[in-house]
């Protein structure tokens, strides 16, 4: 059995509040950083752990805070990203409702790690309770001295500051993110200069996911080798998986790195509905390319997905099944990243538009016998060729999709019809 | 408070007043129900900021309105999983009892119809969002219930200004 670390107190009516955290060890990392570590032993002890961004790409959380110069006028930033807008995923606003400190202490253990004294948490304006808690939680952490000046009576200072976000799911993107914080349209920034470099108001900064930060305090009290030890080498760690879609028991899991699709569909998750086979599985959110029923005894974990063409993302795991037209849910996936594209350059603005409409005349059963070939031009124009990774997430999605399931897609033309309809 | 404490409040916030932009028009526009021009100007002259800097943030954020809505924007969620769990059948249902089409608005200026991208809540698929609360697990009859209790709510609070009720939770 798999002890619950990171939702370790979510089953608590009060888990929200300071009384709830401080009576189970909460805050106890941070007062231990401050007073036995250098912000360079944090880091080390970050790498050692092997952890690895939960925000989507993987990228190790110690190597990024290390690329932060050490010698620099000017201020540092740490920067939360509570954007969460990935179709199928709902882990950061379940933390950040239910338990506001553990991100608290995350983010402050953190800023300490990069020498920074100020954060942002940049949350989605839907979250209108996650934002009030954390908020709540904020000043509660401010009136007993985790934050504030001089921290529990060390050198450090440390204030954080929401900023909601007003529903642009590429506000996710962490330079699309700064250039949206520093009150402009969220476009993504090319890349280098890096943010570990020159990121807000080109000042050196960090963007990690909300999950990422609340794994910090665990990696400090229980040591690099007992995250380590939890799942694979290459990414270890408890790992939140949301579960949604056509499944008896949708819900958040806390489980190790690794485990097999299949066990967290079947077994946790309670697998199809009744009187209902699964059809296919998207791992890691839409962007990641759907995985077909066969296919669902691979681990969840960034490098075994990867290898079979698929990506953990986000592990927001949507369940589909065999009532479902797969044309519907290509189609459905394209136009959310039509409609978030935030149009700066073509192969995504243009090309999303093309595959939206050629997608829809084919769900239509109005398709014309190209239109296939149509839609892998499209996926191969814009894979690669975008400025930023949602014009990739799209393509990878359709080209699965197209992939898999390309006899319901050749039905829909030659049957002029849906023939789930 | 006035809206321009509020917003100067929001400022102190951010090395950088252009920073308080977005902040600013979601206090602006909790007081005045939506965005039309004279507000967007007032914005710009309280932050400082050149004007055409808080129209482009305006017309780029989808929760920003510049055109009036109803006092209840019901907005559902039609992303994937909530599709999966037929978030149609509502949508359907919905434009049937209200009479209006998705994006419209009911004749008594009551409720707008809209859908929208995934709310990050799809374990509860299908959700709709009213104000600022989440509606989960959401079928024809809690649905009918919804709609009800927010009439009544409405009925309630006749005389107030439309744009500054919440249905529930605060
Ligand atoms: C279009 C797009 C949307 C993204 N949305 C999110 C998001 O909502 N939350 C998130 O943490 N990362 C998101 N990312 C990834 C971030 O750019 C970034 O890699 C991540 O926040 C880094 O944090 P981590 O190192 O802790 O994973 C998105 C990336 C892209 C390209
Ligand atoms: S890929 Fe799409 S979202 Fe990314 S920069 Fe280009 S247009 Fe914008
Ligand atoms: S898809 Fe509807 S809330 Fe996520």
């Amino acid at each position: 059995m798999f002890d619950p670390v990171l939702l370790r107190n979510i089953g608590d009516p009060d888990s929200r509040l300071l009384s709830t955290y401080e009576a189970g060890g909460g805050y106890r990392a941070l007062a231990k950083v401050l007073h036995e570590h250098s912000p360079d032993e944090v880091i080390d002890l970050v790498k050692a752990s092997n952890l690895r961004g939960r925000g989507g790409a993987g990228f190790p959380t110690g190597m990024k805070w290390s690329f932060v110069p050490k010698r620099n006028d000017k201020p540092k930033y740490l920067c939360c990203n509570a954007d969460e807008g990935e179709p199928g995923t709902f882990k950061d606003r379940i933390i950040m409702e239910r338990d506001p400190h553990q991100l608290i202490e995350g983010l402050a253990i953190s800023a300490y790690a990069i020498g920074a004294e100020t954060a942002y948490v940049y949350v989605r304006g839907e979250y209108v309770m996650a934002i009030r808690h954390l908020e709540h939680a904020i000043a509660e952490a401010h009136e007993k001295g985790y934050l504030g000046r001089k921290v529990l009576s060390s050198d450090f200072n440390f204030a954080i500051h929401i900023h909601c976000g007003a529903g642009a799911y590429i506000c996710g993107e962490e330079t699309a993110m700064l250039e949206s914080l520093e009150g402009k349209r969220a476009q993504p920034r090319l890349k280098p200069p890096f943010p570990a470099v020159a990121g807000l108001y080109a000042s050196p900064t960090v963007i990690n996911n909300v999950e990422t930060l609340v794994c910090v305090p665990h990696i400090i009290m229980r040591g690099p080798d007992w995250f380590r030890d939890i799942g694979p080498d290459k990414s270890p760690g408890p790992k939140l998986y949301c579960l949604s879609g056509q499944v008896r028991k949708p819900g958040l899991y806390e489980l190790p790195m690794g485990i097999p699709l299949r066990e967290l569909v079947e077994d946790y998750a309670g697998g199809a509905l009744p009187g209902r086979k699964i059809k296919a599985v998207i791992p890691g959110g839409v962007s990641a390319p759907l995985i077909p029923e066969r296919g669902l005894d691979v681990g969840m974990d960034f490098d075994s997905l990867a290898a079979v063409g698929s990506m953990l993302g986000s592990a927001g795991v949507i369940v589909i099944d065999d009532s479902t037209c797969m044309v519907k849910v290509a189609t459905r996936i394209i136009e959310f990243f039509h409609h978030e594209s935030c149009g700066k350059c073509t192969p995504c603005r243009e090309g999303l538009d093309w595959a939206v409409k050629v997608l829809h005349r084919v769900e239509a059963g109005q398709g014309a016998p190209d239109d296939l070939d149509q839609l892998k031009a499209l996926c191969k124009g814009i894979f690669g060729n975008t400025f930023c990774a949602l014009g990739d997430g799209a393509a990878m999605g359709l080209r699965a999709a197209l992939q898999h399931f390309e006899p319901e897609f050749v039905a829909h033309i030659e049957e002029r019809r849906c023939p789930f309809h | 408070m006035t809206m321009r404490e509020k917003i100067e409040e929001a400022a102190v916030r951010y090395p950088d007043r252009r920073s308080a932009i977005m902040p600013a028009l979601l206090i602006a526009q909790k007081e005045h129900g939506h965005l039309p021009g004279p507000v967007l100007e007032e914005v710009a002259d309280i932050l400082g900021v050149e004007r055409i800097w808080v129209y482009e943030l305006a017309t780029f954020y989808t929760h920003f309105h510049t055109e009036p809505i109803g006092m209840f924007h019901l907005q559902l969620c039609d992303n994937v999983s909530c599709m999966l769990r037929r978030s149609e059948d509502l949508l359907r249902h919905m434009e049937d009892v209200l009479g209006i089409k998705k994006g419209g608005t009911t004749p008594d200026g009551l409720f707008t119809l809209s859908t929208v991208e995934c709310l990050g809540a799809c374990e509860m698929a299908p959700v709709m969002q009213v104000g600022d609360d989440y509606h989960g697990d959401l079928d024809v009859a809690r649905i009918d219930a919804l709609l009800n209790s927010l009439r009544a709510t409405a009925g309630r609070v006749v005389g107030v200004e439309p744009a500054s009720i919440r249905p529930s939770g605060e």
